[in-house]
């Protein structure tokens, strides 16, 4: 029996629009994150982080903090030496990646503004904060390394002596005849883009929860985290406990996009207290620390030129990315993916095969930063779309006639990139076909051409690209880090007849529970409220990766699907012994074991009696096997590309710079998509994120390395008012790769509507000759390019 | 190079829960009064709190004690009396919104006031705690100016007035003197024929001003008369721009504003913040005068 | 007032709750800790993102910029309370329904929003809910959703009539 027999069966809950089975708690202020945990003796960490950029620490006085009402310890570095071996953020497949060890408090310098540097555990938060404020440190202040260029420049002194210079990493790619189709070209365009500094400002700030076992040595740790099995590797290896002492568990996680699955100094602080002391040990970050400790993402000054033939091909592109980091590569996926990805993705959805990228990471005292949402996509994205619109205008040829002119045909697959990606089949010819219909592009070209002759001025943006999910072990694994590409799920069939799948995808919000309920209970034929599923926890589920790089419907989704059909070849089985049929005549259906007419013949909790409490009568030789546990990972493709069109409708004041976003669609390629209904969510919240750092978002630093709009009424972020309706309509290209053909979709909104936005801005300036490429394009860069402020 | 021993922090002070207060209900302005001035300079006013607190959580300011007005009768209550629109001082943001007697009288109040942040924040935000916290970038110390307002304050000593527009000295200062609690607002009743315009340019709803403009005018014969152009988000506190107004007087809304604009050019010099840059808001401002206008000469 | 201490005397969710205070405790941290409701949350303890919205004495307010000892004689209504008395019932279905909550942060601050909105205008427009909604910060969704099951609510009320009472399902 073909695995994917249920999808034509109506019973099948695969691509319906089904309602979220967990919502109904977290609506009912139900959700349990790690704040809401209450233990006996846990105290509350409070750290005083240094205000400086890059100071060294010539004294600590903790005495007056010691004595402070409540507090139980007050922590430096030197309390902590010897309980922990420092983490390096390098990965041996980026060659040349340089980082110094890190420690979870800073020892004789802080290299970063909100740098831990001394913990203090007291009885509550409140009480922690008033003993940190009679902390006495003496500082001698250091000069900062806070411009990348800078950086980079020769007699700039190294953050790290011992690594000789700033440069964290580079790498080049140089395909084809790059010079030889700049030479012969009949139009070239050039631009220069930046693009911000941002931060993901979770709704739930980071938090954990250790907990030392000090009788059973063991560790539990509650943690607002993506990657549970991944983080016990890492608090097993880095303190010295046996793999198989340490728990870590996610609960609810109040949102996470990318920011909790690295590893946090203050985070390691509070496990290590918890082992000092035998005693729980919480820290949640405040808003205020979130803004200087969380990992910050984005920072980018690009230039690139364009080489185009008179008709509008694209003949070559050529790219030099520079982004800076913080003085550490992160831990343990380091802080070289973003800018290899940028390098790797630029330009790759067009036909050209001349391409050449340099990229260059450069250390600056500035938090550590890496890998947030969308990875590198939104930067390769809207460099790539906005310079193919700057070359359209220049020919004078519609945005989308020089995408259709460009984007690899429908037919061509499998594609290999210039840079080497390896597309197994993508739609971006009928995915924009299918957006311009959806926008209604050509009303919207009209409609844009009246309001301009009364002065109102709109713009039209188009955005074509890739987003990378389902990753194989090339990714990370290749590399050397404790990082699982791979997956799986454990289900039970239980007595009543309901079923418990186990797997290791973890939920923050995005469905994945509801996604892999849906699918186990459509290939066991059940009814969807008959499953349980079970994530976030690496003492009850399967060794996994957990969610990152839209991995979990893909990955996840095919490790329930295949452990579902292994224990339906079993209960049909058991079935067949129990009916005296061959199980090949039977099949299942709501709740039921059927023939292949559909007629019911015995129930599953039938099924589930004889095998846990009947054994007597079955025959002598019968052993039911009513669990399966399947694992997965992706064979046939590194990573499993998507496509993606996005568009975007706004009307722009030229008199004020201010945007106002009208309309945003978006058509998404994901494979099979199992729930629509989460899929949109996802690509309108990432549409929403990637607005922000189009319009809104950016850490505003001064030359001292101070962060000057650390909180959230002077960092913004996207609120309901300023945003559009999004319209999100799919492609279902399926993947061979696996059974159920799914691919990722969690990322896309972000990576594309950067670029989408930034194209429209551009369009609506077009009468005015001028353009931003600066992001975010705040009204200030607007009138600044008009010349009106 | 080396630096004196220091309070280690981070981006704020340490963390975001308040610090320690003693916390005093006054049940009569009198026992308020008597509580701020015993307590010389280590106690604040609590109103709305809108502003106070999240300045406590951050350990912005370590007040020895705060002093809980909400419930003080005296503060409360919108009445009118021969030609003056009485505001308490506990009058809240949302009130402005939905009193009758505000969008009959001083319809300028109830116009700015849906600009205030959130719901939320004007629930609780009061009228007296927005005057007395005087932050540039607000609307309705702008709105008291535009509106001629008077001020009064109590004190031990007694009540006094001053003029809104003598009220506000500087970012986040004011005429109050140290013990003293402003009680209310009083504005003179707009004239029947007073038009007013409320713009505000902000990044998202609800966030402070980049520049706004409170203004009011009269049309007579089809021509403006006692125009008053009142900014804000453009300086210390709100900026009169009587020069620009000056050049309005006798105008029709539809002309073009030009000496206007180039007047009130001259006459600001705003102080540039994250969103804007001095020169970016001069020229915001001139964008609110003509659009003001624009609105006037509207059918 | 004893050893630093208010007493205050309190209605939360239709229960009376008498305690002793420390003058700086915020409500959210009350909430949370003294009573153990954890539904609502705090997030920025700075007034702007609306994690930590009450409904105090009928009104929508920040539960972190307002100090328990404040609250002596008030009301406050919390998503607990809210949600056992069926008041929010059909906004929350609608939620569901519309996939107008992820990881379910903002969803306490976002319903109760939602519900006072719904109590002041009838019938709002789409711009309406999205200017109301617009002091509650969700990252996850693109408020979209949320838009969409606000709007559903509002006319299924207004279809009910006129009679539907403040408070009743």
């Amino acid at each position: 029996m073909s695995i994917l027999s249920f999808l034509d069966r109506p019973a099948s809950y695969i691509g319906k629009r089904v309602p979220r089975p967990g919502a109904k708690r977290l609506l009912a202020g139900g959700g349990r994150y790690v704040d809401d945990l209450r233990l006996p003796r846990l105290v509350h960490l409070a750290f005083l982080r240094s205000p400086y950029a890059h100071a060294r620490i010539l004294a600590i006085d903790t005495a007056a903090a010691s004595r402070a009402p409540g507090v139980v310890r007050v922590l430096t570095a030197k309390d902590l030496e010897g309980r922990y071996t420092p983490w390096v953020g390098v990965l041996t497949h980026f060659k040349g990646l340089k980082s110094p060890p890190q420690h979870p408090l800073a020892r004789e310098r802080a290299t970063w503004q909100g740098e831990p540097i001394v913990a203090v555990a007291a009885e509550s938060r409140a009480l922690a904060e008033d003993a940190a404020a009679l902390v006495k440190i003496e500082w001698q202040e250091l000069p900062a390394v806070t411009d990348m260029a800078g950086a980079l420049a020769p007699g700039t002194p190294p953050i790290h002596a011992e690594l000789g210079d700033n440069l964290a990493f580079t790498r080049s790619v140089d395909a084809g005849e790059v010079d030889a189709a700049f030479a012969k070209a009949f139009a070239v365009v050039e631009e220069e883009y930046s693009f911000a500094r941002h931060t993901g400002v979770c709704p739930e700030p980071r938090s954990i929860l250790a907990d030392y076992d000090q009788a059973g040595e063991s560790l539990t740790v509650h943690y607002s985290n993506q990657a549970p099995h991944m983080m016990k590797e890492i608090f097993a290896k880095h303190f010295g406990l046996a793999e198989n002492a340490v728990r870590v568990i996610c609960p609810d996680v109040g949102g996470s996009y990318g920011i909790k699955i690295h590893v946090y100094p203050d985070d390691m602080t509070t496990v290590a207290a918890s082992l000092l002391l035998g005693r729980p040990v919480k820290f949640v970050a405040d808003r205020l620390e979130s803004f200087v400790s969380d990992i910050h993402a984005r920072e980018h000054r690009i230039k690139a030129r364009l080489a185009l033939t008179k008709e509008g091909e694209i003949l070559a592109l050529d790219m030099d990315d520079l982004t800076g980091i913080g003085p550490y590569s992160t831990y343990p996926r380091t802080s070289a993916v973003e800018g290899n990805q940028v390098v790797n993705l630029t330009g790759s959805w067009y036909r050209h095969r001349n391409y050449r990228a340099r990229l260059r990471v450069a250390f600056q005292n500035k938090p550590p930063t890496t890998q947030y949402r969308a990875v590198g996509h939104p930067i390769a994205a809207a460099v790539t779309e906005a310079i193919i619109d700057r070359g359209a205008a220049q020919l004078n040829l519609d945005p989308a006639q020089i995408r259709r002119i460009n984007l690899i045909p429908d037919d061509a697959y499998p594609w290999t990139t210039a840079s080497g990606l390896k597309f197994e089949k993508l739609s971006h010819q009928a995915a924009l076909e299918k957006l311009l219909k959806l926008m209604d592009y050509d009303g919207l070209r009209r409609e844009q051409a009246e309001l301009r002759k009364k002065g109102i001025h709109r713009g039209i943006g188009l955005a074509a690209f890739v987003e990378l999910t389902n990753p194989g072990p090339a990714f990370y694994g290749v590399g050397g880090a404790p990082i699982s590409a791979q997956d799986g799920a454990t289900i039970r069939l239980d007595p009543g007849g309901s079923v418990t799948c186990a797997f290791s995808v973890t939920e923050q919000g995005q469905g994945t529970e509801a996604m892999a309920a849906q699918v186990a209970a459509s290939a066991l034929g059940l009814p969807i409220e008959k499953v349980r599923i079970v994530t976030g926890d690496t003492e009850r589920t399967p060794y996994g990766g957990g969610t990152w790089a839209s991995r979990g419907a893909g990955i996840g989704g095919e490790a329930v699907l295949q452990a579902a059909h292994a224990l339906k070849q079993n209960i049909l089985a058991l079935a067949g012994i129990m009916l005296q049929t061959p199980p090949e005549n039977l099949d299942l259906a709501d709740g039921w074991v059927t023939d292949k007419s559909g007629a019911r013949r015995i129930g599953l909790d039938e099924v589930g009696r004889a095998a846990y409490f009947r054994g007597d009568t079955l025959p002598p030789g019968t052993q039911p096997e009513m669990s399966a546990t399947r694992h997965y990972m992706p064979k046939l493709y590194p990573f499993a590309f998507t496509n993606s069109a996005q568009g975007s409708y706004l009307e722009l004041d030229v008199e004020t710079g201010f945007v106002r976003l009208l309309k945003h669609w978006v058509v998404e390629d994901c494979g099979r998509v199992i729930n629509p209904m989460l899929v949109d969510e996802q690509i309108r919240g990432g549409v929403v994120q990637g607005i922000g750092s189009a319009l809104y978002e950016e850490c505003l630093y001064d030359g001292l390395g101070q962060l000057l709009n650390g909180n959230l009424a002077d960092y913004l972020v996207p609120m309901a008012a300023e945003m559009p309706d999004i319209e999100v309509a799919h492609i279902e290209t399926l993947t061979a790769d696996s059974a159920l053909g799914a691919k990722g979709a969690g990322e896309a909104g972000t990576a594309g509507a950067p670029a989408a936005v930034m194209n429209a801005v551009n369009d609506a300036l077009k009468p005015f000759k001028v353009r931003v490429s600066s992001q975010p394009m705040t009204p200030q860069r607007i009138l600044k390019a008009l010349a009106r402020a | 190079m080396l630096k004196p021993e220091h309070q280690a922090t981070g981006a704020g002070e340490a963390g975001l829960k308040a610090p320690r207060f003693r916390y005093l209900k006054p049940h009569s302005l009198a026992e308020a009064l008597d509580m701020l001035g015993g307590n010389a300079s280590g106690a604040r006013l609590l109103a709305g709190g809108q502003s106070l607190v999240p300045a406590l959580n951050m350990r912005l300011l370590e007040p020895e004690a705060l002093i809980d007005i909400n419930g003080l009768g005296e503060l409360t209550g919108i009445t009118e009396r021969q030609g003056v629109l009485r505001l308490g001082a506990l009058t809240r943001h949302a009130e402005l919104i939905s009193s009758p007697l505000v969008a009959r009288y001083a319809p300028l109040l109830a116009k700015a006031a849906p600009f205030i942040a959130h719901a939320a924040i004007r629930n609780r935000g009061t009228l007296g705690g927005s005057l007395a916290h005087a932050d540039p970038a607000a609307e309705l110390p702008a709105c008291a100016v535009a509106l001629d307002a008077e001020i009064e304050i109590a004190g031990r000593q007694g009540s006094r007035r001053v003029r809104a527009r003598d009220f506000f000295t500087g970012i986040y200062q004011t005429a109050l003197q140290p013990g003293e609690i402003l009680a209310a607002i009083e504005i003179p009743f707009s004239p029947p024929g007073r038009r007013n315009v409320f713009l505000e340019l902000a990044r998202r709803q609800g966030d402070y001003a980049l520049c706004g403009l409170a203004f009011a005018a009269e049309i007579k014969d089809g021509t403006i008369a006692a125009a008053r152009a009142v900014y804000f988000g453009v300086g210390a506190k709100p900026v009169e721009a009587g020069k620009a107004a000056a050049m309005l007087e006798g105008q029709t809304p539809r002309a073009a504003p030009d000496a206007a604009c180039a007047a009130l050019a001259a006459e600001l010099a705003p102080l540039g913040d994250f969103n804007a840059s001095p020169v970016m808001k001069r020229h915001l401002a001139q964008v609110l005068l003509r659009r003001a206008l624009a609105q006037l000469g509207a059918p | 007032m004893s050893g630093g201490t208010v007493s205050i005397r309190l209605s939360i969710n239709g229960e009376s709750v008498t305690r002793e205070v420390e003058p700086r405790l915020n409500l959210v941290d009350f909430l949370r800790d003294e009573l153990g409701l954890t539904g609502t949350r705090w997030s920025c303890e700075h007034g702007v993102c609306g994690a930590c919205t009450v409904l105090i004495d009928g009104a929508l307010a920040r539960g972190c910029l307002v100090f328990a000892a404040q609250l002596d004689g008030s009301r406050v209504e919390t998503i607990e309370g809210l949600s056992r008395s069926g008041v929010l019932a059909d906004l929350q279905a609608a939620f569901q329904l519309h996939n107008a909550v992820q990881c379910g942060f903002c969803s306490a601050g976002m319903l109760l929003s939602a519900e006072t909105l719904l109590r002041e205008n009838r019938a709002p427009s789409r711009a309406d809910i999205r200017h109301y909604l617009s002091g509650n910060y969700c990252r996850c969704t693109g408020y979209h959703a949320i838009i969409d099951a606000v709007e559903e609510v509002a006319k299924s009320r207004a279809a009910k009539g006129p009679s539907r009472k403040e408070g009743a399902p």
